[in-house]
């Protein structure tokens, strides 16, 4: 089976100094923020892959760099086997024909002037191509009505609007969709729905998803392979049942530890220690280590190199 | 038992509109006891920040107290305006919101917003009330305490924001704190502290705490006893263990199976089917019935059912386990 998205070594820097006459005045240096830190990935074709981890974790630039709407540093993005990092315009533009995307919040990513029909044939339509009854089939695709339509956005709810961001993602028939916390603004009776949807249609349109999330129980639900992300950098990645079983990073375990479970009734756990530390000043070695309980000399000075063992890939020193 | 230090009885809030009245919450009825998290569910529009707001007087014009009593410590305090409703609040009644870079005032150092509130509350001379912002934060576990305290809400993460925000709800000591999706806006990790936080807060010092909130699994581990709210009714009400595991109605159940939990393996999730219905257009008897699998010709009479009217815990004139069943 041949990937559908391959990263290698792929880094995204932003500049996040001050503006230039301050830096003059108060001597200070140019600040960047590594959002996306050497992150390596396959995707194979048909298949869900997770990306999970805190806010500020970096999940959301690497999809959005796959999606295009943000340029790389550095490294390789492979989509169809076309990097579109190194190629022209154009060629990257036709590889991307084969991606969609879906936004977290279906009330901000619906325009509230078009009418549905216009939203999810837009995609086509901007090629030239005739969408006649192309809304109208989708509709119906996704459990809407096709009478829906002739409506504007607000005559919806927001599982009803997050089904019609679908419907548009599937208008140009995409393989690969990229689907950034897609249900995190639904309630969970309307998040069973949708999550089901989304899963019909990858079994009926072969479809592949880059999956963004911060809820570990729907990425548990979802996904084949899970990666998990912190400060910028790919810390684990294992098949779902192999991450869940055995999690092998002590910042995974932490995660999973502190996830809120419906079993747990008056559940007395030590919390996890601190947040996430300011990445403009990661601290030196492992970023991970001031929140570490296995922390070593070892972890504050040298940063792990990401290690395989067995169907697992982990960037720690003491993983085993 | 103890008298409760909240008590809702039949509470009914109303908004008239034009198209006549509308009443997010509807009849709700529940005590809060010292020392007690009550954990209030449900999903968007079923009225449990409503209840919350009502119960703190907060409730926005046009929306009102139609009826029903609120009692704190035996006291009514629904009817309650102005000066007089301003003394209760942040004195004997405190308030955590979701967002805590909104419910704290930029321009403000922390210090500032919390011996302000101090002094206007407690009798205590300044230099006594900045002392006591101090312990404030040292307890809701803000490191260096008396060097943050000069700090602004915006030189904070959003986890330490949440807890200046707690420190600010019970500052002033109050005996009820009414937590409105406390940990909603914060990372897992993060979450899993505040909710730690508040349960050593509750238990050390006998607050009450009514925690709103959409998470199940949040309830399961903070809450002792859990009310479901649906469309502004209570849908059910009882001991947490009882809910969360022999769950009577038939919506309670529906909620927690749409959960993803691959404990249990399954490859696509349980639905509830369509959504929750609008105010204006509610059906008739048992809010739930057009989505309900059990739904019979009776659910769909008036009147609907109601906690009275059935066995006290779920408003489901078919619960899903019977009485007997649940261990006392």
């Amino acid at each position: 089976m041949s990937a559908s998205i391959r990263l290698k070594s792929l880094t995204r820097d932003f500049d996040v100094s001050k503006p230039w006459l301050n830096r003059v005045i108060e001597r200070l240096p140019r600040a960047t923020l590594r959002a996306v830190d050497d992150v390596s990935l396959e995707i194979p074709e048909n298949s869900v892959y997770a990306l999970v981890g805190e806010s500020g974790s970096g999940k959301s630039t690497i999809g959005r760099i796959v999606a295009g709407l943000v340029p790389a540093s550095s490294g390789v993005v492979e989509v169809n086997g076309i990097d579109i990092v190194s190629t022209g315009a154009e060629q990257a533009a036709e590889a991307r024909r084969n991606l969609q995307m879906i936004f977290q919040d279906p009330y901000a990513s619906l325009n509230p002037r078009w009418k549905v029909r216009d939203i999810i044939a837009e995609p086509v339509a901007i090629r030239g191509v005739a969408t006649d009854g192309l809304a109208e089939r989708l509709l119906e695709q996704v459990g809407l009505s096709a009478a829906d339509a002739g409506k504007f956005p607000h005559e919806f709810s927001g599982g009803q609007r997050q089904r019609i961001c679908i419907a548009r993602a599937l208008a140009s028939h995409p393989r690969i969709i990229i689907c950034d916390e897609p249900t995190s603004a639904l309630d969970v009776s309307v998040q069973s729905q949708v999550l089901n949807l989304m899963s019909d249609l990858r079994e009926e349109m072969g479809l592949t998803y880059l999956f963004i999330s911060h809820d570990l129980t729907v990425v548990q639900h979802m996904a084949d392979r899970i990666g998990v992300l912190y400060l910028g950098a790919l810390v684990e990645e294992a098949p779902r049942d192999r991450l869940f079983a055995e999690p092998k990073h002590p910042y995974t375990q932490m995660l999973f530890a502190a996830a809120p479970r419906m079993d747990a009734f008056g559940r007395e756990v030590e919390p996890p220690k601190g947040e996430i530390p300011d990445a403009i000043n990661p601290p030196p070695g492992c970023h991970y280590h001031p929140r570490c309980p296995l922390a070593t000399d070892l972890c504050r000075s040298v940063v792990p190199e990401t290690r395989r063992i067995g169907a697992t890939r982990v960037r720690c020193h003491h993983a085993e | 038992m103890s008298e409760p230090v909240l008590s809702v009885r039949d509470l009914v809030v109303e908004i008239p509109t034009r198209r006549g009245i509308l009443r997010p919450v509807d009849g709700v009825s529940y005590d809060i006891t010292k020392g007690e998290i009550l954990g209030v569910v449900g999903e968007s529009g079923a009225g449990k920040s409503m209840t919350g707001n009502a119960v703190i007087g907060l409730l926005d014009r046009p929306a009102r107290i139609a009826s029903g009593e609120i009692l704190l410590t035996g006291e009514p305090i629904h009817h309650l305006k102005g000066e007089a409703l301003r003394r209760l609040r942040g004195r004997r009644m405190g308030m955590i919101f979701q967002d805590p870079l909104t419910s704290l005032n930029p321009l403000l150092t922390v210090g500032d917003q919390l011996t302000e509130t101090i002094l206007e509350h407690l009798p205590v001379s300044r230099a006594k009330a900045l002392n006591r912002a101090v312990a404030a934060l040292d307890e809701v576990g803000i490191p260096a305490a008396r060097q943050r305290i000069g700090s602004y809400p915006h030189e904070f993460s959003g986890g330490m924001r949440q807890r200046v925000v707690i420190a600010l709800a019970l500052c002033a000591e109050p005996e009820l704190v009414i937590a409105d999706e406390p940990t909603t806006a914060l990372d897992v990790s993060v979450q899993a502290q505040i909710i730690a936080l508040l349960k050593r807060l509750c238990r050390e010092r006998g607050v009450a705490v009514m925690l709103v909130t959409h998470d199940m699994g949040v309830i399961a581990e903070a809450a002792d006893r859990v009310a479901v709210m649906y469309a502004g009714r209570l849908a059910e009400l009882g001991p947490v263990r009882d809910v969360v595991g022999r769950a009577r109605h038939p919506y309670t159940t529906g909620l927690m199976a749409s959960t993803p939990d691959a404990s249990r393996g399954q490859r696509r999730l349980r639905q509830i089917p369509g959504s929750m219905p609008r105010l204006d257009a509610l059906p008739e008897g048992c809010p739930f019935h057009p989505r309900c699998d059990r739904a019979e010709v009776r659910c769909r009479q008036a009147p609907g059912p109601s906690l009275t009217a059935c066995d006290g815990r779920a408003a489901c004139w078919f619960p899903m386990h019977q009485p007997e069943e649940t261990p006392a």
